[in-house]
């Protein structure tokens, strides 16, 4: 069961999602996920290992189409406006979608270019990652910290008014948890919103407002049975 | 300008891929040594008959380049794959096409260096005399490489998707290249024995054909093959 503002007009609700199912094969990894997340909102995703956090995640980011259900983004069909969705959502997988061969910087310059950016921003976003050091070095000899990073570098060229992250805490420092915690908490201040699938709480309890657990397909009860999980604090770096 | 942005993008996806190609090394060299490694086999396989030699040199050739081809089509997406790159590649703004023609064009680009490699070595091994009308020759090998580079690139994508990707592609791929290969290896063939059929032209306009043909339909195609 998901957590509804039934007076918050669709349009405005960063995600709005109704019955969202998939399967893959014969088996249902989605069995009808409803769920709301409204601008300003950062909000975690728990489950067990196989319990479909990546799956609705990637069907939020427009990766993969659910088999049953509808949902919206920021007032957008997931079928019928997926090019205005992708324009507005910052999506972090869980693996990197680096390219070895090319430099941090090159990776960037690439994500620069793709969006239509000029590349004159990207040793800045090195620079608050902690890369600028490394900027002209291959990716294929970074640590999975560093890969890290860079993934959050080209997730910082745009601001994106919603932000997708599937265990955005995984192989990351202290230093770099704060990181992680900054972009979110200056995303919710310039009114966006985020889905962040967790598999432990502790990293990012200072800033979700409130978590939701995926078990059979279905969205349980927010933890705690309130809305919100921990009081949002400014831990980040800025 | 719309179509500024798609050009833009396709320039960046073929820059990427011919610049993480360049690095890796290991693509370029494995293609070119499989496609001399067929030629010399065909070569063992057609005797020490030359007359022979020669009337099979354009088909050795072609069925070279073929394979060959394979490995590098396969290789342009397992970049993507390896990384998880393929689903960021995805979520960039604009028009699925673009990946395409990036791609396709970067694949391009090094078939038609393996090609020129495998030529040079074919004219030696099979003791080709150049023909007169070498300019045709060479847009004859333009045509093939664009028609199987574009089925290619697209069913590659298809593949991609598969954990069987290395045994599906060859088995989507030959059947529809047929055509092509069939144009391509006539067109050559007629060319290298100095046209006397004058046989070249028709085999040529086939071949523009095919390409016409099958470049618009794999840019229609590749959304559906690429969206999960």
């Amino acid at each position: 069961m998901g957590f509804r503002m039934a007076d918050t007009p669709s349009e405005e609700l960063a995600i709005d999602a109704h019955g969202v199912a998939r399967r893959f094969g014969a088996r249902w990894v989605l069995r009808g996920v409803t769920l709301q997340i409204r601008p300003g909102e950062i909000v975690g995703l728990l489950g067990a290992n196989g319990s479909g956090k990546s799956t609705l995640l990637r069907i939020f980011a427009t990766l993969l189409r659910p088999n049953a259900g509808e949902a919206r983004v920021f007032g957008h069909d997931l079928r019928r406006g997926a090019d205005e969705i992708r324009s507005r959502v910052g999506f972090l997988a869980h693996t990197p979608g680096l390219y070895d061969d090319l430099t941090a910087r090159e990776n960037l310059a690439f994500a620069a270019a793709m969006l239509g950016l000029d590349t004159g921003g990207v040793d800045a976003v090195l620079e608050r990652v902690g890369l600028a050091a490394v900027a002209t070095d291959r990716v294929r000899g970074f640590s999975a910290g560093m890969q890290r990073r860079l993934s959050l570098a080209r997730l910082l060229l745009t601001r994106k008014r919603l932000l997708l992250l599937d265990e955005p805490y995984a192989n990351l420092d202290a230093e770099g948890i704060a990181l992680m915690n900054g972009v979110l908490t200056d995303s919710v201040r310039a009114g966006g919103g985020a889905l962040v699938v967790l598999h432990e709480l502790a990293p990012a309890a200072g800033v979700l407002d409130r978590t939701v657990t995926i078990k059979d397909g279905r969205l349980a009860e927010p933890l705690g049975g309130t809305a919100r999980a921990a009081p949002r604090v400014a831990a980040g770096v800025h | 300008m719309a179509w500024r942005d798609d050009w833009r993008r396709v320039r960046t996806i073929a820059w990427k891929d011919l610049t993480t190609e360049r690095r890796s090394k290991a693509g370029f060299n494995g293609v070119v040594a499989l496609g001399v490694t067929i030629l010399v086999l065909f070569g063992f396989a057609l005797g020490p008959d030359a007359q022979a030699i020669r009337a099979a040199a354009a088909g050795a050739l072609w069925l070279a380049v073929l394979f060959a081809g394979v490995l590098a089509f396969n290789r342009s997406y397992q970049v993507e794959l390896e990384t998880g790159a393929l689903e960021q590649l995805l979520l960039y703004p604009g028009s699925r096409w673009t990946i395409f023609s990036g791609k396709l064009l970067a694949n391009l680009t090094f078939v038609g260096l393996m090609l020129v490699i495998v030529v040079l070595v074919g004219i030696v091994l099979f003791q080709v005399r150049v023909p007169a009308a070498w300019p045709s020759l060479v847009g004859v090998l333009a045509l093939g490489a664009v028609g199987l580079v574009a089925l290619g690139t697209f069913y590659a994508a298809m593949a991609s998707r598969s954990r069987a990707r290395e045994v599906l592609l060859p088995l989507l791929l030959f059947p529809m290249l047929v055509p092509v290969l069939l144009a391509a290896m006539e067109a050559s063939k007629a060319l290298l024995g100095g046209d006397l059929m004058h046989e070249a032209g028709a085999w040529m306009k086939m071949l523009c054909a095919y390409d016409v043909i099958f470049l618009m339909a794999t840019h229609l195609a590749f959304e559906q093959v690429i969206e999960a």
